[in-house]
Parts: structure tokens; sequence; C-alpha cells
């Protein structure tokens, strides 16, 4: 039977259970989750903010080529990966870095992509968090595939999928969407709407009356949240994850947020958006709001948030001392990792590029190794 | 044991057999289920394996193929039809960007044992995006094996060897051919990815060709043996990989080759065949190696298709004009 159109519609106002001053909204249209989980997301999100910013740093030292920040989007990162179990699955987008350190990827990991090292840096089966993606929303049917597969092998599995406002203009979005309805599959497609798309803002995105909206067309229920509300978040995408989990089908959430930074390092966003209207977004920080709450309850003290600043440093040298190093690449696994065995094509070009390392390489040195350029000493 | 099989009764079988053998083994695409496929491919799979294991999709082939990355990360072995070549370009970016790159971006971790079903070429009479030819964009693009049969025993024993494949294959299944029986030995072993084959010996010319055009250039050689001349007849097979070996001892027996292909010509399959025969068999080559290929035109509408497609006329040609004078 076909759901009832109404019953897909997200409400008018996104979902809040914490206000931009900290305080909790009353009443509240979904249930707080629990101190110990709120106080758990605080951490992570302090963590999180550390690394962006320890990111942004790397970037300007010349460790990273480029750095997609998600400052300002720190409760949508850490709730997406603190409502998954273990054996769910996450699927992540360029920006959404953060959401990898909290699903549990070591931070240095998460930037092999972003430093050139290579194209993806964990490992995938074990945390169970699919590579960064680039194209935008082409992640999307892959998230579908893997929740179906999970289905006909008869596992519990959840995907949680992110995208950003402007990926839900791209054909990906609409296919994924389309196909996970059909399929019934256990996916949770959670959209960033940070509200711009490098410079283009979302009313030139859609005309859509909000991004929740179009879940309706493909029979998934939409729902909207305050993006910048951890609590909601964990609510909103708890009660989305739990019905996926029992048989529901997808869901479609769209977290109400803003990108405090630019898009990346080579953008300038003062070219595009109003001094003011930054200033705005910096009055509703997810991170204060949610410190705010939890130190005016008493659920954590100063000697609390010391201890997690204390790990966010560490995580921050950490990082760095990560990244300061040079690696050795060796030039046969460019053709190790092309087909499951190189082809004759293949071995020739390894056997032409050995040669070359041989001839490059001063007598006494032979070796089949050569350094990366690396960044700035 | 030998049958009687069109190439689309091979195909069919292949797939029946490795799901059969495999249980991780599923078929999906656009009209696959009930219908049995526009061509038949997949006729009777839903029937006798189950709706989980066959099944009919929403219409949007970049979904198909990005649902079935999904299910080869999970571990599925995924078979997706695209219905006809030029409908699979909505896939493009999926299949370039993912398909191909995901072994190499995960550094072995996570392969995609996963089969793109393309029904392709001309000669069918088809209109507009039923008849190109698409194997150049596929085979350019490193991280796919590209395969292409030209009779039933090796459009079953490929398609078994591309479905057994951990990495992803582009399996191009040429149109014109689908309903030209022949035997078929299931019991032969699975033929290996990227061997090229001797169709037909001969010691005055080689053609090198592939799909399609296999059964232009058999013609060829016959039509060639009544006038005396004795071309031999190269069937690739695979694209990527390329078998420069078999296909660089045939050009180094006769000294000539004319390569053979219906796709057009400019940036081809075909150019890249000769220029890697001509660089690893210039010592032996009397004469420039040829091409004989469609037009560079968009694929022409049915009743003009005939002035696109190479045929007997046009490779007797170029092979008349390999300076058989200077021997």
């Amino acid at each position: 039977m076909r759901p009832d159109p109404e019953g897909l519609l997200p409400a008018t106002e996104p979902v809040t259970l914490i206000d931009s001053d900290g305080a909790p909204v009353t009443p509240a249209r979904a249930v707080v989750p629990s101190t110990p989980d709120l106080v758990a997301a605080l951490g992570a999100m302090i963590t999180a903010r550390r690394f962006n910013d320890q990111a942004y740093a790397l970037v300007r030292q010349g460790r990273l080529a480029v750095y997609p920040s998600s400052h300002g989007q720190e409760a949508c990162q850490v709730a997406a990966a603190q409502v998954l179990s273990d054996g769910d699955w996450l699927f992540p987008t360029y920006r959404d870095t953060a959401a990898v350190v909290a699903r549990g990827v070591d931070p240095g990991q998460t930037l092999t992509l972003l430093s050139g090292e290579w194209h993806h840096g964990w490992d995938v089966a074990a945390h169970r968090v699919a590579p960064l993606t680039t194209p935008l929303a082409t992640q999307l049917p892959h998230a579908v595939g893997v929740a179906h597969a999970a289905r006909l092998r008869g596992e519990d599995t959840v995907v949680l999928a992110l995208c950003g406002d402007g990926g839900t203009s791209e054909g990906d979005f609409h296919e994924a969407l389309n196909f996970a309805a059909v399929l019934h599959a256990p996916v949770v497609f959670l959209v960033q709407n940070n509200t711009f798309a490098i410079s283009v803002p979302l009313s030139r995105q859609t005309a859509a009356p909000s991004l929740a909206h179009k879940g309706a067309g493909y029979g998934i229920p939409g729902e909207r949240v305050d993006g910048n509300d951890v609590a909601a978040l964990l609510a909103v995408l708890g009660e989305a994850v739990a019905a996926a989990r029992t048989g529901g089908g997808p869901r479609l959430v769209e977290a109400h947020t803003y990108r405090m930074q630019a898009h990346t390092n080579a953008d300038d966003a003062t070219r595009y958006r109003d001094a003011d209207e930054v200033a705005a977004w910096s009055r509703r920080d997810p991170v204060e709001r949610l410190r705010t709450f939890l130190t005016r309850r008493g659920d954590v003290d100063e000697a609390r948030l010391a201890a997690f600043a204390d790990d966010a440093e560490r995580m921050a040298a950490t990082l760095r001392e990560e990244l300061a190093t040079d690696h050795r690449h060796d030039p046969s696994e460019l053709f190790e990792h092309v087909y499951a065995t190189p082809t004759p094509q293949l071995r020739e070009q390894l056997a032409l590029l050995r040669d070359e390392a041989a001839r490059d390489t001063p007598a006494g040195e032979a070796s089949a190794t050569a350094t990366t350029a690396g960044g700035a000493r | 044991m030998n049958e009687k099989l069109t190439m689309a009764q091979a195909l069919n079988r292949a797939l029946r057999d490795a799901m059969a053998a495999d249980g991780t083994v599923s078929v999906f695409g656009e009209d696959v289920g009930r219908l049995g496929g526009v061509f038949r491919i997949t006729d009777g799979l839903t029937a006798e394996f189950g709706e989980a294991r066959c099944f009919d999709t929403p219409l949007a082939e970049a979904g198909i193929v990005g649902v079935a990355v999904g299910m080869a990360m999970n571990g599925m072995r995924p078979v997706v039809e695209m219905q006809f070549d030029a409908f699979a370009y909505p896939a493009f970016e999926q299949i370039t960007s993912h398909v191909a790159k995901m072994r190499n971006r995960t550094r072995g971790q996570v392969a995609l044992p996963m089969v793109i079903r393309v029904p392709y070429a001309g000669g069918i009479g088809g209109v507009e995006h039923h008849s190109d030819s698409s194997e150049a964009y596929f085979a350019h693009t490193p991280g796919l094996h590209v395969l292409t049969p030209s009779d039933p025993a090796d459009a079953y024993g490929l398609l078994r060897a591309a479905i057994a494949s951990d990495d992803p294959v582009v399996f191009l299944e040429p149109k014109k051919l689908y309903f030209g029986a022949d035997e078929v030995d299931l019991d032969l072993p699975v033929a290996p990815i990227g061997r090229a084959v001797v169709r037909r010996p001969g010691t005055d010319a080689t053609l090198i060709a592939y799909g399609p055009s296999v059964p232009v250039a058999l013609d060829a050689a016959a039509a060639a043996s009544a006038e005396g001349r004795s071309l031999q007849v190269v069937d690739v097979r695979s694209l990527q990989p390329f078998d420069d070996e078999t296909v660089c001892r045939a050009v180094r027996s006769t000294g000539r080759a004319v390569v053979v292909a219906e796709a057009p010509g400019f940036v081809s399959v075909a150019s890249e065949i000769a220029a890697r025969v001509t660089e690893r068999c210039w010592d032996a080559l009397v004469a420039p190696v040829r091409r004989v290929t469609g037009l560079d035109i968009p694929y022409p509408p049915p009743k003009l298709e005939h002035l696109h497609l190479p045929d007997v006329d046009r490779v007797l040609d170029a092979v008349d004009d390999l300076r058989w004078e200077t021997v």
C-alpha cells in the first residue's frame, strides 16, 4: 500500500531541542538524548572543531593540498557517526572528515586523500566507512547497494549516507532515493544543508519548499532538523536509523546548518556572502550551544571540559606529527592496485619505471623506491 | 557436452550456470525480470532463482550501476544490463569514476567483482542511440576489463570468466550476432580473460578484428582465398587487457596487417591496435598497418548504416593496398 503523502512531508519548522542560547526548547518535539550521549557528543564535537582548525593550519603549512572545512557543522558530523552501531555503514563526502574521525578512524588516515599520499587512507571493512567521494552524490547509490545487499544477506545493517545541499541537484541523488524507496533499503540520507554550494545559495539550488520535501516524491518520509543542535540531530537521526533497522525503509533528513569558513582554502567566501550573515550564524554555534546546556545542567564541569580540550590537543599534536612525515613510495604500488593481477601492459610500464629509477639513483643507493616531492619542509 | 546455441542462448546459459554455482551472483536492470530482457538474455532467471536474485529496477542507468557498486562492496557479484549501448552513457560517471577506480583508490581493499553487460554496435537496423560502439570509452579507462565475444562459445566462456573475475568487467555483446547459432562445448574450462585467438590461419596478411567485425573479417578472408590470397584472422576478444603476444605473433607471421572495427576510427581501439602492432612488429612489417573502421560520424540512420559499416569489399580494398609489389 502506498503511503499517505501527508505523512511523508516534513514539519514546517526543523526539530530543535536546545536553542541557540543553550536553553532547552519546550515543548520538545522529540525525546532529549541521554546525558551520557550528550556528553560524549560534546567531547566529539570539541575534537571535531580542533581537527578542523588543525587541518586548516596544515593547508597553510603545505602539508595538505586542500581542506574542505566542516567548522560550524560539527553537530551534523558527530551525530552522523554517533547514531550508528559498529556493523552499520557511513558514506561520507569530501567535507565529512570530522564525521569519519568521530566514527573512530585515525585522524591522519582521514587526510590521506587531501595530503596527496594516496586516494584513500583507512581500512574500509574494519570501520565500515566508505572512502570520501569528490563527485557529488555519486556515493548515494553505493550506499543503497550496500544496504540492499545487507538485507539480502539477512543482516540488520543500516547505512547512513551524507551529502550537501548542492548534491541534491545531482541526478545520482534522485536515482539513489528512488532506488532506496523502491527496494525498501535501510538507508538514512542526511543532507547537510549548509546554505551554499561553493558560492551558489540554496535559492539557486532548488525551488522546493525544503530539501526534506523532496523525500515525498519518492515515497520517503522527509524530516527537518536544526543542524547546529546535536541533541535534535541525535534524536531525529537515531529514530530514523531505528526505523530503517526494523524494516521501515529509507528516510531523508535535512539538517539546517552553515559552513562558517570558505568552501576550501582556495575559495573567497567574502565574494558571495555578508559578514552579518556569518556573524548571525556564529551565534548559533553548535559546540557552544551544547557546552552551555550541559554546563548549566551540571552535567559537565570545568575539569571535564579541560579533559576534552586535552584530548583534542593530543589528537592535533599526533596529526601534526603524522603529516610532517615524508613517506617513501614503492613505484610498483602504482600498478598493484589497478587490477587483481597486473596486465602485461602494466608489467611493461613498471619495468620502465624501475629502469628510470635505477638510472636516476646514484651508485650505492640503488633502490626501487622513490621519495615523494612532499610539501614544505 | 556439445549443444547448438545462439549467442543469446549461450549468454543466458552462462548467467544461469553462474547463478546456480554462486549464490552471490545477482542479475538486475531494466526489463530483465518478467520480460527476460529485450533480447531475452535473462529469460527465465527470475522464475528459476527468484526476485531477490534477478530483478527489475527503476529506469535509471547511473542508479543501476551505482547500486551494483554498493552490492559488490558488500559481498555480492552483481551482473547488470544496460539494455542498449548508448543507454549506458548516463552511467558513465559511475563506471569511470567509481567502478574503475575503487580497487585502486582503496589500495586493493575494496574489489568490485561486477559485470556491466552492454549490448552494442550496429547492423540491426536500430534507430538512433541503439547502435553505438562505445568500447573506446571503456577500454581507455584503467581499472576496467573490456571483453567482447564473436561467437556463442566465447560468449558463454567469456561471460563466465567475467562473472568469476574479481575485477569489474564491461561486457560488450554484439547485437547483430545474438541470434547466430553454433556448437558450444559447455564443458570447456572458463576462457581466461586477456587472450586473443586465431580464428583462421593464413600466410599473406593478418586481419585483426573483434566482436561484430570478426564475421566480416572471416568473410573477407574467405573471399580473398577464392582470389588466391591467404588471410589470417585474429579475434582480439579482450580489448583490455590486450593480448600483444598473440596479435604480434600473428602479424609477424604474415608481415602485413589490417585492423577491422566498426567504431569510428579516430582515437579508437583500432588506432591503438595499429599503433601497438607498428611499434612492436616494425621490423617484420612490409607495409603500413591499415585500419578499416566505421566513418567518423555519429552512427547513421538505419537506411544508411551500410555506408558506415566496414564490409568485405572495404576490407579487401585495404588488403590490396598493403604494398604487394615490394616482395
